[in-house]
């Protein structure tokens, strides 16, 4: 066992972890933020996405010893500071992006990395941006007018098709 | 996922010292090679991160206006930091999976693993690029050795890869959209002193360069230039996605873009 620690969510964290441990694995198990989901587990479906410092990355597919030292983000700490759903969230929720959920944290992690580099994207660059993240309840069109709408652009145009 | 140890130098002497070890194999961005253990298509006993050497990090312009690549610069980075210099190269940088992957995964990496439905084997060979290791100059010409085979030594670590600057330069990848790779990609660049096109996603043996059309552009720079040419289908890929017969057309209708990307 090696020790590694990081910040997770704004909190320094550490804890014990093989070489071939994941930051998924990590996140989920040792510090139990389960908010993290794994779908695939072979880097296809997105569902892991979190920010290493500051980018979006799949968790699944990237060791939990090469985050050591890293500034690391996930669905958690993605709230207001007095706990109510950040822009993003309250989107999905309005425009309801999300039908089981699974795909969610994902895809918000996945927003806000969009939005950070590119704070008004049009629907194909939010489409293109979305191309690593799977949904297979929502057929994408209310993600993407949600993250259109967390950009602060008038939705109300962009029918459900 | 059998166990390992983990290392991460931070100089490419100590790193090429831990390869040294035993079964020590590099990691670069783990996006091929970490699926690729959760398989168990691999056990080494130690992985050695090239992910913090200062060294081998970036993009810059050297004195005759080659662009040099550091060998774990990821595909974000090229795709922004290169696209003042190699537009090309950073597009083909920028269509590589998704953003995520693109984030972690690196040119590095990309090049010793030769898939043959990558993208940055394509560039590196259209380009004439040479791959630099710890210990020498490789040719693209001379790297591509077939399927997931280089010229790379065990233990060798790619730390730089230096493109030369084309004329102009266009790389056309018809996705093969569940993988995101290439079903097909053509790179084609066109140097003062000639063009060169390499195909990947094609050819049973890995990327490789499509002679007689670069003899036909050599003569005559157009997409008519092609009639009458064909790529012999017989060692070309067959899967679910395409036959072999698709796979030999796809090669040039990619080329007839790639030239007309570059009028
Ligand atoms: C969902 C998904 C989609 C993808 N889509 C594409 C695509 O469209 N086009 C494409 O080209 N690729 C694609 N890839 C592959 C991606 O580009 C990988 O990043 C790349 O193939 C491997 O680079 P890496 O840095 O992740 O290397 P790793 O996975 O860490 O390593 C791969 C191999 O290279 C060796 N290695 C790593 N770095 C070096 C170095 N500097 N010197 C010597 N040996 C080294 C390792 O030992 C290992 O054998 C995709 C991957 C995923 C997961
Ligand atoms: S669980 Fe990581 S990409 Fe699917
Ligand atoms: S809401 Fe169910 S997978 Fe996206």
């Amino acid at each position: 066992m090696t020790k590694v620690s990081m910040t997770v969510n704004g909190k320094t964290v550490s804890g014990d972890v093989e070489g071939r441990t994941l930051l998924s694995g990590f996140l989920r198990e040792n510090l139990n933020l389960t908010g993290t989901h794994v779908g695939c587990d072979t880097a296809q479906c997105g569902a892991c996405v979190v920010h290493v410092n500051g980018e979006a990355v799949k968790s699944c597919n990237m060791l939990a010893l090469e985050a050591d030292g890293a500034d690391v983000g996930t669905i958690e700490g993605q709230a207001n500071q007095d706990g109510s759903l950040n822009v993003i969230q309250q989107a999905f929720q309005d425009h309801h992006g999300l039908q089981c959920g699974f795909c969610t944290p994902g895809m918000v992690m996945s927003a806000a990395a969009l939005l950070k580099e590119n704070p008004r994207p049009t629907e194909v660059e939010v489409r293109k941006y979305l191309e690593g993240n799977l949904c297979r309840c929502t057929g994408y069109h209310n993600i993407v007018k949600a993250i259109m709408a967390a950009s602060g652009q008038d939705v109300s145009s962009i029918a459900a098709e | 996922m059998y166990n390992f140890e983990f290392e991460k130098p931070s100089t490419v002497a100590d790193a090429v010292s831990a390869l040294g070890g035993e079964d020590a194999q590099a990691l670069g961005g783990g996006q091929t090679l970490i699926p690729t253990l959760k398989q168990r298509l691999a056990a080494p006993s130690t992985l050695v991160s090239l992910g913090g050497i200062p060294d081998m990090q970036g993009v810059c312009i050297e004195d005759d206006g080659s662009v040099a690549i550091g060998g774990a610069t990821t595909h974000a980075t090229v795709a922004s930091e290169a696209a003042g210099s190699y537009p090309a190269l950073a597009a083909l940088a920028g269509l590589i999976g998704d953003p995520a992957v693109r984030n972690r995964g690196t040119i590095g990496g990309s090049l010793a693993n030769n898939d043959p439905a990558a993208c940055y084997p394509a560039g590196a060979l259209g380009s004439g690029a040479t791959i630099i290791t710890n210990t020498r100059q490789i040719a693209a010409d001379d790297f591509f050795e077939g399927l997931f085979s280089t010229a790379l030594e065990e233990g060798e670590i790619i730390t730089t890869v230096n493109f030369p600057v084309p004329q102009a330069a266009s790389y056309q990848k018809f996705l093969q959209p569940a993988s995101r790779f290439a079903l097909v990609g053509v790179y084609l660049a066109r140097f003062a002193d000639g063009v060169r096109v390499a195909v990947t996603g094609a050819s049973e043996d890995g990327v490789f360069r499509w002679s007689e059309a670069e003899e036909a552009l050599n003569k005559e720079f157009r997409q008519d230039a092609l009639t009458g040419l064909s790529i012999n289908p017989a060692n070309m890929i067959a899967d679910l996605h395409g036959s072999k017969a698709y796979r030999a057309h796809l090669v040039s209708v990619m080329t007839k873009w790639a030239i007309e990307a570059c009028m």
